[in-house]
């Protein structure tokens, strides 16, 4: 486990891996690099949530540890939140309470 | 004490089939709903003393409820059981007091009906706990060595950075504990759906390797059935996506070790080595969900031995359990500042580069001889004695569950 570059926001958990984690509460308008490429975020991203560490495309496995967590339901760009709302389960849906469903299309 | 050291001088009391507690408490097992107040009243007259209160509400007899409660009774962290029935229930109550009787361990039945009601019960009840406090008292304590301690694990109030932090250091603590010994048990097949291939690779032998695999593809049918997955809202709140990913988190908890071994609720390991407890009833689903709660599962792991559970929560849970002594090692911390008094760990330090993986899996390592030796976790300290046991259906373990 290593931060990912001089990152103090993001950390790399497996190399095969196109998530990174968030260790540091992300905010609208913060900046951070990953792999070397400048990522201006658009949102908030509570600690232990999930980004992109690059692109991934409709239906592309999205690694952690890895090992695949779903499939993606949209193209996801780098550095975007993933979550309910672009990712869904291989094996079984996941069920949410109706003010968390804003995250399910 | 040195969390590192090999041969901690740990005392345990010696019960009659050579296994050794770290507690000696008096259980009061209600064996009926209609009998859970009588109980209850009893053991609230022994607040501040080692009194636990457990117990089986369903009339309908249950072969699972009747080996759980008779592994129960018969852990070694009890000293001795009251039985409250109310009479007319289905809970073979003769069977489970000769049983602990067997043992040695002090035993005695209120029967509410033939004892003349709630009252009379009470006093009947309260009169055998206070004897059988006097008689446990007499229980030898001897050196307890490691390997002959059972660890069980749990993770409850998941959250995506028990996956990261406070998972991985109680897999680390399981790897130090199956060094010296110990067994050491992992749950939740329904948390294994998305890794049966990376954990059946883990087994000890192939033919291990397929009933592991067939244990977590029983679970994923199992919950497709329910319509639900092992997934709380709290878990997707947390930062989990999908149970692929919560999987991962209850995954890393069982270290690096091979697997030694499938068990099920009531199967006590007969030697170290870490091992798979599968917590989902065989056959067609039915009774509903495989585990209510966290509590049901802890109640496995004890029934199957374990003397203490290393229990992992990201969103903070405040659980303990009866039996045995539970601690909790808190994955978030952000968690941990708030509630603080409940957590034994901060596994959050991980999280905050502030500590690492080893680090706090040596703490956890050394929290387990020191809750052993007798300290108290928070849980207990709190009074938390949490039980839960519902129906379940299950077949005995295959012949290649325990390879020699």
């Amino acid at each position: 486990m290593q931060a990912e570059g001089t990152s103090r926001k993001l950390l790399r958990i497996h190399r095969d891996d196109n998530v990174l984690i968030v260790v540091t509460p992300i905010k609208p308008g913060d900046r951070d690099l990953i792999d070397g490429l400048e990522v201006v975020f658009a949102q908030d991203v509570a600690i232990g949530h999930k980004v992109a560490a690059r692109s991934i495309q409709p239906g592309e496995k999205v690694y952690k540890c890895g090992v695949p967590i779903g499939s993606a339901k949209e193209a996801i760009p780098v550095g975007a939140h993933i979550h309910l709302h672009n990712l869904k389960s291989d094996y079984i849906a996941t069920y949410t309470l109706e003010k968390d469903r804003v995250f399910v299309k | 004490m040195s969390s590192s050291s090999n041969s901690p001088s740990l005392q345990g009391f010696l019960r009659s089939d050579g296994r050794k507690g770290i507690r000696n408490c008096i259980v009061v097992a209600y064996l009926v709903e209609c009998a859970h107040h009588v109980a209850r009243e009893i053991v609230d007259a022994f607040k501040g003393q080692p009194v636990h209160l457990i117990g089986f509400g369903g009339c309908y007899p249950n072969a699972y409820a009747d080996r759980m409660m008779n592994a129960l009774c018969t852990h070694p962290n009890v000293g001795g059981a009251l039985l409250l029935s109310l009479g007319c229930e289905s809970f073979n109550r003769h069977r489970l007091e000769q049983n602990i009787e067997k043992t040695g361990r002090p035993v005695g039945t209120v029967v509410i009906q033939q004892t003349g009601g709630t009252r009379k019960s009470i006093e009947a009840g309260k009169a055998l706990v206070e004897q059988a406090l006097k008689q446990i008292e007499a229980v030898p304590r001897v050196p307890l060595r490691l390997n002959e301690l059972v660890v069980g694990t749990v993770c409850g109030g998941s959250d995506a950075t028990s996956g990261i932090t406070a998972n991985p250091a109680v897999g680390r603590a399981f790897d130090l504990l199956v060094e010296q010994g110990a067994a050491t048990i992992f749950e939740e097949t329904g948390e294994m759906i998305g890794l049966e291939e990376v954990m059946s690779s883990r087994a000890v032998t192939p033919e291990l390797g397929e009933e592991l695999k067939k244990s977590v593809e029983k679970a994923a049918y199992y919950y497709k059935v329910m319509g639900h997955a092992s997934f709380a809202p709290g878990n997707a709140e947390g930062g989990l996506t999908t149970i692929e990913e919560k999987s991962i988190g209850a995954y890393c908890k069982s270290g690096d070790s091979e697997i030694s071994g499938l068990i099920k609720p009531g199967d006590v390991p007969r030697k170290g080595g870490l091992y798979l407890l599968d917590v989902v009833p065989d056959g067609e689903p039915r009774f509903g969900f495989p585990n209510i709660n966290d509590n049901a599962e802890i109640a496995e792991l004890i029934a199957c031995g374990s003397h203490v559970i290393l229990f992992t929560t990201g969103r903070g849970s405040v659980v303990g359990s009866a039996i045995s002594p539970v601690i909790k090692v808190c994955a978030n911390p952000e968690t941990y500042n708030r509630m603080s008094d409940d957590m034994d760990v901060n596994a959050g330090r991980i999280l905050r580069l502030e500590a690492s993986v080893d680090e706090v899996g040596k703490e956890i390592y050394g929290k387990v001889l020191e809750v052993a030796s007798g300290a108290q976790t928070c849980s207990e300290s709190l009074g938390h004695q949490e039980f839960v046991l519902t129906y379940k259906s299950f077949e005995p373990i295959g012949p290649h569950c325990l390879p020699t």
